[in-house]
């Protein structure tokens, strides 16, 4: 049984865990980027510097007394993020959804006063949500508004799109929708939906939910499959101008879209998981050879995104 | 040019290693299990003779170079009797004196062998000047007949060594030889001629005495062979079958002509040799082997620390076995484990306890560890503190854990105030992280998994084989390193990832 698994996976082009690390990950992230991924403040200012839509910073706070002043900063926005810049799982997320005369409006509706909201941002800096326990960085941000073409692809939650760049060509996307069961969570551990995404024409594929093939939301039952994105060369052109900004040749990158504002840049992962693969039922290996074997022809953006279009369409 | 590189690396790391180990196996002998046992022999020699009023000196030869033998330890029991060793170039002896003794007096002299093949002799130069021995008329014409006649029929010294002897054999004895003879057949009558022939012939050569020791007996024999100088080494043969080997068990004892013991002072001497068979650790028959035949490798092991520090290294070097079944279980099975090396730190607490009730006492210690970490949660406590705090918060379960299983007269809640508690924490910290991280199923997942693996570990780690081997062979840790770099370019799906992936091998 195992040795036809193996087999059979070969033949899709499957890749584990080792290969991942061996053949991409060590050899195509060099470990002195991490840092710039690892912490978002950093990641934005690359992010802002290349020209990407990002998530707009209304303020970062790096030192306790600062804590004190940013309600006069916060006063000017309806709503806003906080955020430890080197948290991870949405642990230490807190979202404001608008003013009240004692304090701030949480999402659930719930008020916390100015002297909470001071306390949280105080914990986030002496390191209680940075996995190492290290001093963090707290960011306030925009929030990002759902965009109404998911409002029913969705339970709660935002949806993003994790889209694998390697060598700065976008091999194989996903898009990833919060469930009941995920608890508005993005994440595929906690019972999120995967969707595979074709990468050449952005038509979502199936979804997959813990180990089953799904083609409808479990929750909205709204079908998921065949579903055009918008302004999808757009987001391949984002997802392809990251490589340039953190300069990883294998990562993740993560994208929101934004109602008002499109596709924004959340996060970029140095080790991105290999799901993408269950989710897309396609193996990572042809593209990934298949770029190591043409990548020092493509120059330009542009080259590199009609790569995609040329080879991927029906791999 | 990478990957050759790093393959020949491999390669050499395990050349060494096994060449090392095939020597240490295979000509030093140590054992490779720990119950395995070698012979070894007491032989006792048991000197009587009557005291007259007067100074006694006795003169016993002691074994000296062997082939097949070393003496791992010997003592002399007199009761009040002076005694000297001495040694010439080619000979031990000891001197038992005395002022004055009567009646029936008692020495011993008891020795202990281990069986090992000697290499070089001790002496390649002739250690004396060749005497050339007078013989007179009718002898002298005798042996020269008889030494041209052999001359004639052999190429080297090896030959004519071998047709002399073959000569002196002879039955019935040709004229010569009966000359030579004198009529006395008597053993050492034709050694010794044989010897005294060889040195007419310009070929120097002694007589060896010794023993054959291999079974119990108590009364052992002189058996005598001989030795020559040919080529700047001392080669034996056997005089009576003329072959240039003698039987792996015989003890060469002492070189000449003289007798085993010298008694002067005393009369009715009797003399008597016996051999016992014991049973000994084979590491430690190796040790002493180890000594005599590579001293320096002695010199540079383990054994050569205060045995507090071996007892550091027992355990330390249990590690790397441990740490590579860890890297299988982690890169080839896919295990998902707390930490890198979590498991084995586990497994190295369940030392203590042993592996059923550590696993119990882990598990209590670990849901009670987590309960006060998710209370302690609520505070939002720094790292540090928070650490501390758990830290406090266990050692003080451990506490009451003991007070518990003492009043209930169990006496295996003891082995828990030695569990390491540094571990122990550390676990439930890690064990936190994941749960704030990945949540409570991967948390318990990984539980799971740690424990799993710290248990296998366990098993290949305190097992009294690998115990024995990677202490008794730390050679292989140059083995295990190889292989756990190889394991580290290993690129195949790890066995988790076949039900990972599972619905994937449907498509095309």
């Amino acid at each position: 049984m195992f040795p036809h698994l193996i087999r059979q996976f070969r033949k899709v082009g499957i890749v584990g865990i080792n290969r991942r690390n061996l053949d991409y990950v060590s050899k195509y992230n060099p470990r002195h980027l991490y840092p710039l991924v690892d912490d978002k403040y950093l990641t934005k200012m690359l992010a802002i510097k290349a020209g990407i839509n990002v998530p707009e910073l209304y303020t970062v706070v790096t030192i306790n007394h600062q804590a004190q002043d940013i309600h006069s900063i916060l006063k000017k926005h309806a709503t806003f993020v906080v955020k430890p810049a080197q948290g991870t799982g949405g642990n230490g997320v807190l979202i404001i959804n608008g003013h009240s005369k004692r304090g701030y409006r949480t999402l659930s509706r719930m008020i916390i006063s100015e002297e909470a909201l001071e306390n949280h941002i105080l914990e986030i800096l002496s390191g209680v949500f940075s996995l190492g326990g290290h001093p963090d960085k707290v960011l306030v941000e925009y929030t990002v508004q759902l965009d109404p073409f998911f409002k029913d692809l969705t339970y709660q939650g935002m949806p993003d799109i994790r889209i694998i760049v390697f060598l700065g060509v976008p091999i194989m996307s996903m898009m990833r929708l919060p469930t009941h069961l995920s608890n508005g969570k993005a994440n595929l551990h906690q019972g999120a939906i995967g969707v595979g995404i074709n990468i050449a024409t952005g038509i979502t594929t199936n979804g997959v939910w813990f180990n089953d093939v799904i083609t409808e939301h479990p929750d909205t039952g709204v079908e998921i499959s065949g579903i055009c994105l918008p302004n999808w060369q757009n987001l391949l052109n984002l997802a392809a101008r990251c490589y340039e900004l953190s300069g990883l040749g294998y990562q993740g990158v993560d994208i929101v879209i934004d109602r008002n504002k499109g596709p924004m840049l959340l996060e970029l992962n140095a080790r991105p998981g290999l799901n993408i693969q269950i989710a897309n039922q396609k193996g990572l290996l042809p593209r990934l050879k298949l770029v190591e074997q043409h990548y020092k022809e493509l120059n330009t953006l542009e080259e590199r995104i009609s790569f995609i279009q040329k080879y991927f369409t029906n791999i | 040019m990478n990957r050759t590189h790093f393959y020949f690396f491999l390669f050499a790391l395990c050349i060494i290693s096994c060449g090392l180990f095939a020597y240490k196996y295979l000509v030093l002998g140590f054992p490779v299990t720990p119950e395995e046992k070698v012979n070894v022999w007491d032989i006792e020699v048991h000197i009587s003779f009557d005291a007259q009023n007067e100074p006694v000196k006795v003169k016993l030869f002691l074994p000296g170079y062997s082939r097949n033998f070393i003496i791992s330890s010997e003592n002399f029991i007199s009761k009040s009797y002076g005694v000297t060793t001495l040694t010439d170039n080619i000979n031990r002896n000891v001197v038992w004196a005395i002022n004055e003794a009567s009646k029936r007096q008692v020495l011993l002299y008891r020795f202990r062998v281990n069986k090992v093949k000697v290499k070089s002799p001790p002496d390649s130069v002739l250690p004396y000047e060749l005497e050339v021995p007078e013989f007179l008329e009718p002898y002298r014409s005798a042996a020269n007949t008889l030494l041209a006649e052999v001359r004639e029929k052999s190429a080297d010294i090896d030959s004519f060594v071998m047709k002399l002897f073959k000569r002196l054999n002879a039955q019935p004895p040709d004229e010569n030889v009966a000359i030579l003879l004198d009529n006395e057949i008597s053993a050492d009558k034709k050694v010794e001629l044989a010897v005294q022939l060889l040195a007419l012939a310009d070929i120097p050569a002694r007589v060896v005495n010794g023993i054959k020791v291999k079974t119990r007996t108590n009364d052992a024999q002189i058996e005598k062979c001989i030795e020559v100088y040919i080529n700047g080494k001392w080669l034996v043969y056997n005089p009576f079958s003329g072959t240039a080997s003698i039987s792996g068990s015989y003890l060469a004892w002492w070189r000449g002509t003289e007798p085993l013991v010298h008694l002067s002072g005393g009369k009715n001497l009797k003399t008597n040799i016996s051999v016992g068979l014991q049973e000994e650790k084979a590491i430690n028959a190796a040790m002493k082997r180890a000594e005599t035949i590579s001293p320096r490798l002695l010199d540079f092991s383990l054994f050569s620390l205060p045995l507090p520090f071996q007892a550091v290294y027992h355990l330390l070097l249990l590690i790397p076995i441990g740490v590579l079944f860890l890297v299988i279980l982690r890169n080839v099975i896919g295990l998902e484990t707390f930490g890198t090396f979590m498991p084995v730190l586990i497994a190295l607490s369940f030392r203590e306890t042993h592996l059923i009730l550590g696993i119990i006492l882990f598990s209590i210690l670990v849901a009670l560890g987590m309960a006060a970490r998710l209370y302690l949660e609520n505070f939002r406590l720094l790292m540090v503190s928070r650490l501390a705090s758990l830290l406090i918060i266990i050692i003080i379960f451990i506490g009451i854990f003991n007070i518990i299983f003492y009043k209930l007269n169990l006496e295996v809640g003891l082995s828990i105030s030695i569990f390491p508690i540094v571990i122990l924490t550390m676990t439930i910290e890690r064990m936190t992280i994941t749960l704030e991280e990945r949540g409570s199923k991967a948390a318990l997942h990984q539980c799971i998994g740690s424990i799993i693996a710290a248990s296998i570990v366990y098993f290949f780690m305190f097992n009294k084989y690998s115990r024995h081997l990677i202490f008794i062979y730390p050679e292989l840790l140059l083995l295990i390193l190889a292989i756990t770099m190889l394991l580290g370019r290993y690129k195949g799906y790890r066995l988790f990832e076949l039900f990972r992936f599972k619905e994937l091998s449907k498509m095309q």
